[in-house]
């Protein structure tokens, strides 16, 4: 059984397996599952995103109204041709907006590793598949690889927005992303964890301030830039660039940046965009509930 | 280790929008519900800390309903279950509790009938994940680092030793276990924490044992 990202990597290149695999082999262990169940139940899993995502592509609107339709309005902007920062890297955008949207609306989702940042690990993944051209096992491997890193910081650190603030939400899935693209393009186990610390380090001190309360704003926006550092930093990491601080210890940074962050900053809706002017109004229009309610 | 699945992290599959406050509040209504072992009259939910914030925005109070109602985290019936409960007559009221709990999102349920009650305490830990921390007023001890199970029994001889015989029987060791009651021959409660998931049919088994009133999950 591996604790931490250290671990997993020195038990990856010690067996010679892949971060996937381990996490498989894990997961056999605990449950006492067989192999082919697992991958089965990932499998449904899978099935569930890419339905979300597909449904976020059509265009849908939350019940408060405050989100929806932005998949579809990058997307169109995609076959514009005239984008600036990349087809792929909208594109993973797009789908991690489309996945949001459809939580927000109350549609099915999968949890990765939570509802308000289930869209990053899906975005990035079905982007990819354009240029990688995965086979359906290569795209469950890389569920598990996520899942593996996100193991990791779910029992070193936090998952929870109101433990950890959004740092531990779409900052855990930014990093999950990271790490299993680094291996569905090849990279080595060591490049996963480089790429997920380049990216958890610029989700350090994200706070979780949702506008009324509501997993809309500003989550939605969040997953889709936590999508794009997710490439960014594997990029960074398949050039062979490398995090100064290690993976577990920037996880550790984390986990204490979490506990010292106010109530106020985590899923109370009481701090940061949730208590600006705008925020209160809209609280207020949706509730019907006067301004500054504590 | 309190995630022990990868399907911890990656899931569950769920009706949005939160992982903690949607489908957490409806595994930890369930929970109620399946340890009530029949459909309540009535529920009075209190919600603490960020529950008591952003219950309305998350759905809190929808989903907890929804898992009083038996419905799995991804069932599509969570989002009508406040209309559901309405047309079954069941009462419910919620509160918003300004004392600051041990863990942010935590919620008090307690569910009866004409013919009982029950309460307990679930906290949502991230990602979906429940704990139950207090049932009937008894705090319950555990580690939440291994899965769990609650069993509440009549307080007679050799129920202790039916469950642990067949926990035994499925090769499932107890890592901690512990029993408590109010009063001698009344109602009396085992907590017990195992080193392996238990299955249905192993819950199924031990509700099958003479004086076993209910068997629920409350750490998996």
């Amino acid at each position: 059984m591996f604790r931490n990202v250290a671990e997993l990597v020195e038990l990856a290149e010690s067996k010679q397996k892949k971060i996937s695999t381990l996490m498989i082999e894990q997961e056999m262990e605990v449950t006492g599952k067989s192999r082919e169940e697992i991958i089965r139940q990932m499998g449904v899993n899978l099935d569930v995103m890419e339905q979300a995502v597909e449904k976020g592509l059509q265009g849908v609107r939350s019940v408060s109204g405050l989100t929806g339709g932005d998949a579809v309005l990058l997307q169109n902007y995609i076959k514009s041709g005239n984008s600036l920062s990349g087809e792929l890297l909208l594109d993973a955008v797009s789908k991690a907006v489309a996945t949001n949207e459809v939580n927000a609306a109350m549609g099915t989702i999968c949890a990765t590793p939570t509802a308000g940042s289930a869209g990053v690990v899906p975005g990035t993944l079905f982007a990819l598949q354009n240029k990688l051209k995965p086979s359906r096992e290569q795209k469950i491997e890389f569920l598990f690889t996520a899942g593996a890193f996100g193991f990791v910081v779910a029992n070193n650190a936090s998952i929870s927005g109101a433990a950890g603030g959004c740092q531990a939400e779409v900052g855990s899935a930014s990093g999950m992303a990271a790490a299993a693209i680094v291996e569905m393009a090849g990279g080595t186990p060591a490049q996963s964890a480089e790429a997920m610390a380049i990216t958890l380090k610029n989700m350090l001190g994200l706070v979780c301030d949702p506008v009324a309360g509501l997993v809309e704003v500003p989550c939605v926006k969040r997953n889709a830039m936590g999508a794009a550092n997710a490439m960014v930093a594997a990029d960074m990491a398949l050039a062979g660039i490398t995090s100064r601080i290690p993976c577990d210890e920037v996880i550790d940074a984390m986990y204490k940046i979490g506990q010292t962050m106010p109530s106020a900053l985590r899923e109370t809706a009481q701090g940061g965009l949730a208590a600006t002017p705008t925020g209160r109004e809209l609280e207020a229009k949706i509730f019907g509930l006067p301004l500054n309610k504590k | 280790m309190k995630f022990r699945s990868v399907f911890d992290i990656i899931g569950p599959v769920m009706i949005g929008p939160s992982s903690s406050h949607t489908a957490g509040a409806a595994r930890i209504g369930r929970v109620a519900r399946n340890l009530f072992d029949r459909e309540p009259k009535w529920a009075h939910i209190s919600f603490y800390g960020s529950f008591a914030k952003t219950y309305k925005g998350h759905g809190t109070d929808v989903a907890i309903v929804g898992g009083l109602l038996d419905f799995d985290t991804f069932d599509k019936r969570i989002k009508e279950s406040l209309e559901i409960a309405r047309k079954k007559k069941m009462k419910i009221t919620f509160r918003e509790e300004e004392a600051v709990p041990e863990h942010p999102n935590t919620a008090k349920i307690t569910v009866g009938d004409d013919d009982g009650e029950l309460e307990l305490v679930g906290i949502s830990i991230g990602g979906g994940k429940i704990e139950i921390v207090e049932l009937n007023g008894f705090k319950l001890r555990l580690s939440g680092h291994n899965p769990a199970i609650l069993v509440v029994h009549d307080d007679r001889f050799g129920a202790i030793a039916n469950v642990s015989n067949i926990l035994a029987k499925h090769q499932i060791n107890i890592g901690q276990m512990e029993v408590s009651r109010k009063e001698k021959g009344q109602m009396a409660l085992m907590t017990i924490e195992v080193d392996q998931n238990l299955e249905d049919h192993v819950i199924a088994e031990i509700t099958a044992l003479p004086n076993i009133t209910q068997v629920a999950r409350i750490v998996d």
